[in-house]
């Protein structure tokens, strides 16, 4: 036994000299600080940035701080949320409907925060829905979903949802081709014959509002992501393409035999000219634009009927194709809009094209065929530069600000460091496992905050303490402050984040909602004084106008009510003090419970089946008397005559 | 006697400040309030320092079976207060104008401080009054009925100036900007008083 704890004694004693001399390596002298300190924010103190990560199969977009990696919220977006009553309140049932009807649920992938001359300007977030093709914005002062937009003749919405740098537009491109307009035909018939749609989302500068503008038809590839011009690229929009074999089954296989795929750059600027001189083709089709009201706290949903579809070849000089190798996934553009970066996912290089000379080779009409009529420009004529990273499956890259690009690789997990210009790397880091994307605050903007680089990792294996076969993916935090990345913070994501956005605190924090005024609440069910409650019956349809304040519902005693009727309970909370939200609960009730914030209201359907006395709660530890905020609804049978009565302190 | 008058003159004007501005504010802190509600005390009613300040204060203090806050019609005060604010600047300009032609003496001057000192102290033992009323005039069927270590119903009195820890809050009470005003107009006329006495002695003097 002794000798064992010798053994083990001298056996920690070497690893701990082994240890030092590696940190002694590794680190810049004997005042650079750790880890722990660069990622400490004490109880009380609050985070230097905002970073919006992607649910990815949540549908959700989840809120953490940088750099402590602490979550603060996460927003319901495409997925029913019983939490709040997200998708289940009466109100905000109508931000799922799609052509399909209700769909409770997405596939969430790409936020992008709202810019102004190229500047990160914290008005909105946006968010794809990659499975049904849609759009949402989010307001950033309440932190909830107000828009969710359906995009027709697309499928699998991965392109999306990128802005451009006045936020003129969402832009959501489709990364299935499919017949447009949807037929039936066969399969097989793919190649020619289906087509790839990019969108581009008008956004309405003052109120967000979102407008399909117009949507441009493109050949049947695979559309996988974008990123807008910025600078002096604005005006142009940049799509990575995979598939352009156009294979249409194992396209594991089949949509990898071309060396060299497309960046297909978009002048938007001159299609929108186009389409705002009368240009474009009107197509009947059927989607969904969802609108939530901050003032009625309510949804409603419109069915659009036509999409205006531009022709690429009816605008000369709108389209060209740069091509570039092995199946590209990310598609980034650098600050100074000058680089386009095709991250090859099936290779070890990076291959960055020169906006410059892409101008200078279209001027000189110097292509190299065409596809489908769409000019594709010379390799070596748009060519800046290649980045032989040594690194394998380049999936994203992202900017400091500072000159220098930071790119994902799946394959051999890691974040490499590369400098612009001299494509030259610097640094390389493993990641935990198997990066897929990354982010830097403001990273995808003209103006990056250069700090920390968040990678976003696919594979979480024994990071954290097992939880069985499923577990939550990991992530890193590496401080990017010096010459060297540090890897500073391991934290465990939400859902399956495939991107972020993150912004200076500053930005957000001070304009953050405290509370809805109960005086601007204009819901047609509120109760604003709680001498407004009332029960009213309309035939078997029941309405009660309830309001909530610390501690106890107004009515909490309700009589007169049927099995088969139809009870709706719309419930204002009264508060009007920052976070004392109320919850209500009705048992036996086929739905979520709702979650209401000072001056909203929110509405819960409940159709009693059984007779009895049933109650309901405050499921919000609101007070003190929390305990006590309950009620009850007595429930007669169909056939009973009892009178409709409600009270509170009778 | 020409500079105490415009001084005596100019001192009452200040009083005008508590039309505008809170005469006592009454903060209230605890740890889920890390930004305190507050109350400021007009001489016309009371107003919360954030907007729904009255609103929460009442919505805690119910528990404990407090009144509501007054309104400003439930309070005689705040319809006398500003009259007499009111009056007693008019009268202070027009004593300094007399003063100003020689028409009454400094004694005029002190007079009048001394009368608005009383005032202002009968005015504090009112708000004293409403203070104890409003602290200790419970609501006997209170949700919360709290005792005093020695067995007395525990009362909640807000401090007529300072600090006091009232259960989870921090409770201060302090002159707000309007009676810092009033302060400062005030002095300026005792000011004017001395100055006035100060010249007669000089004139009295054998020269």
């Amino acid at each position: 036994m002794k000798i064992h704890n010798y053994l083990m004694m001298s056996i920690g004693a070497a690893l701990m000299l082994v240890s030092c001399g590696q940190q002694n390596q590794s680190s810049n002298g004997a005042l650079s600080s750790s880890a722990a300190e660069k990622v400490y924010v004490a109880p009380g103190e609050q985070d230097e940035f905002y970073a919006f990560l992607s649910g990815g199969y949540s549908g959700n977009l989840t809120v953490y701080g940088l750099p402590s990696g602490r979550m603060f919220k996460e927003i319901p977006v495409f997925s029913q949320f019983p939490t709040s009553g997200y998708g289940y309140s009466e109100e905000t049932k109508p931000m799922l409907n799609t052509s399909h009807g209700f769909v409770p649920w997405d596939d969430a992938h790409h936020p992008d925060i709202s810019q102004t001359n190229g500047e990160l300007d914290g008005r909105w977030i946006f968010i794809n829905g990659n499975n049904t093709p849609r759009i949402a914005r989010i307001n950033l002062s309440t932190f909830e979903t107000e828009e969710i937009i359906e995009v027709p003749n697309s499928a699998g919405n991965h392109s999306s949802s990128f802005i451009t740098e006045n936020t003129e537009y969402v832009v959501a491109g489709t990364r299935f081709s499919v017949p447009i307009p949807q037929r039936d035909m066969p399969i097989n018939e793919y190649k020619s014959n289906f087509k790839g749609s990019l969108s581009f989302i008008s956004v309405d500068p003052e109120h967000g509002h979102l407008d399909l503008k117009f949507q441009l038809l493109m050949p049947g590839f695979n559309y996988d992501l974008s990123h807008p011009g910025r600078g002096k690229s604005h005006g142009w929009f940049f799509f990575t393409t995979y598939n352009t074999e156009e294979a249409h089954t194992l396209q594991e296989v089949n949509a990898s035999q071309n060396d060299k795929d497309f960046i297909a750059a978009v002048n938007w600027k001159k299609i929108e000219e186009y389409v705002n001189n009368g240009g474009g083709t009107k197509m009947p089709t059927n989607y969904a634009h969802n609108v939530y009201d901050e003032s009625t706290h309510m949804a409603t949903t419109t069915m659009k009927k036509e999409v205006l579809t531009v022709d690429p070849l009816k605008v000369p000089g709108a389209v060209y194709f740069l091509p570039t190798p092995k199946s590209p996934h990310g598609c980034d553009v650098d600050p100074t809009g000058q680089y386009i970066i095709g991250n090859g996912k099936l290779s070890a290089d990076l291959t960055v094209h020169s906006f410059d000379k892409m101008i200078a080779a279209i001027e000189g009409e110097k292509f190299d065929g065409e596809a489908y009529g769409i000019p594709i420009l010379k390799f070596e004529d748009v060519l800046a530069g290649q980045v032989k990273s040594g690194g394998l499956g380049p999936l994203h890259t992202e900017f400091d600000g500072k000159g220098n690009a930071y790119t994902t690789f799946f394959i051999s997990s890691e974040v490499v460091k590369w400098q612009l210009g001299t494509w030259e790397v610097i640094d390389r880091k493993p990641t935990y496992y198997s990066v897929g994307h990354l982010m830097i605050p403001g990273g995808n903007s003209r103006k990056p905050f250069g700090k920390y680089v968040v990678a976003m990792n696919k594979i979480t294996k024994d990071r954290y303490l097992p939880t069985g076969p499923e577990m939550e993916h990991s992530a890193q935090i590496y401080d990017i402050s010096g010459e060297k990345m540090e890897l500073i913070y391991d934290f465990p994501t939400h859902g399956e984040p495939h991107y972020a956005a993150g912004c200076p605190a500053e930005l957000l924090a001070p304009k953050s909602k405290k509370i809805y005024r109960l005086d601007e609440n204009k819901h047609p069910y509120a109760v604003t004084s709680p001498t407004g409650s009332k029960v009213v019956r309309e035939g078997n349809e029941v309405h009660v106008y309830m309001s909530t304040i610390r501690s106890h519902f107004t009515p909490d005693n309700i009589e007169g009510i049927k099995v088969g009727d139809k009870v709706y309970f719309h419930i204002t909370n009264h508060e009007q003090d920052f976070d004392v939200p109320h919850g209500f609960a009705m048992i036996g009730q086929n739905s979520s419970e709702l979650l209401i914030m000072p001056g909203q209201t929110k509405t819960s359907v409940w159709e009693p089946k059984q007779v009895g006395v049933w109650p309901f709660y405050c499921t919000d530890f609101c007070s003190a008397l929390h305990q006590e905020m309950q009620g009850y609804v007595r429930v007669s049978p169909a056939n009973s005559n009892v009178e409709l009565k409600w009270s509170l302190g009778e | 006697m020409k500079k105490a008058s415009i001084l005596m003159s100019l001192g009452p004007l200040f009083l005008l400040g508590l039309y505008v501005f809170p005469l006592w504010k009454i903060m209230l802190g605890a740890p889920q309030y890390p930004d305190p509600l507050g109350l400021n005390i007009h001489i016309n009613g009371l107003k919360g320092v954030n907007e729904f300040d009255i609103q929460n204060i009442d919505g805690l203090n119910h528990y404990i079976g407090m009144h509501t806050l007054p309104k400003a019609e439930d309070m005689w005060e705040f319809g006398t207060f500003p009259t007499i604010i009111g009056i007693m600047v008019a009268l202070g300009v027009l004593i300094g104008l007399l003063g100003y032609f020689n028409k009454v003496s400094y004694k005029w001057f002190l007079g009048w401080f001394f009368l608005m000192s009383i005032m202002g102290i009968l005015g504090m033992y009112d708000f004293n009054e409403w203070l104890v009323d409003y602290g200790t005039d419970l609501d006997p069927n209170a949700i919360m009925k709290l005792t005093n270590p020695d067995g007395t119903p525990m009362t909640y009195k807000p401090p007529l100036l300072g600090h006091v820890k009232m259960l989870n809050f921090d409770v201060t009470s302090l002159p707000a900007l309007g009676a810092w005003l009033m302060f400062v107009g005030m002095t300026l006329t005792l000011i004017a008083g001395f100055l006035g006495w100060k010249n007669l002695k000089k004139l009295k003097s054998p020269a």
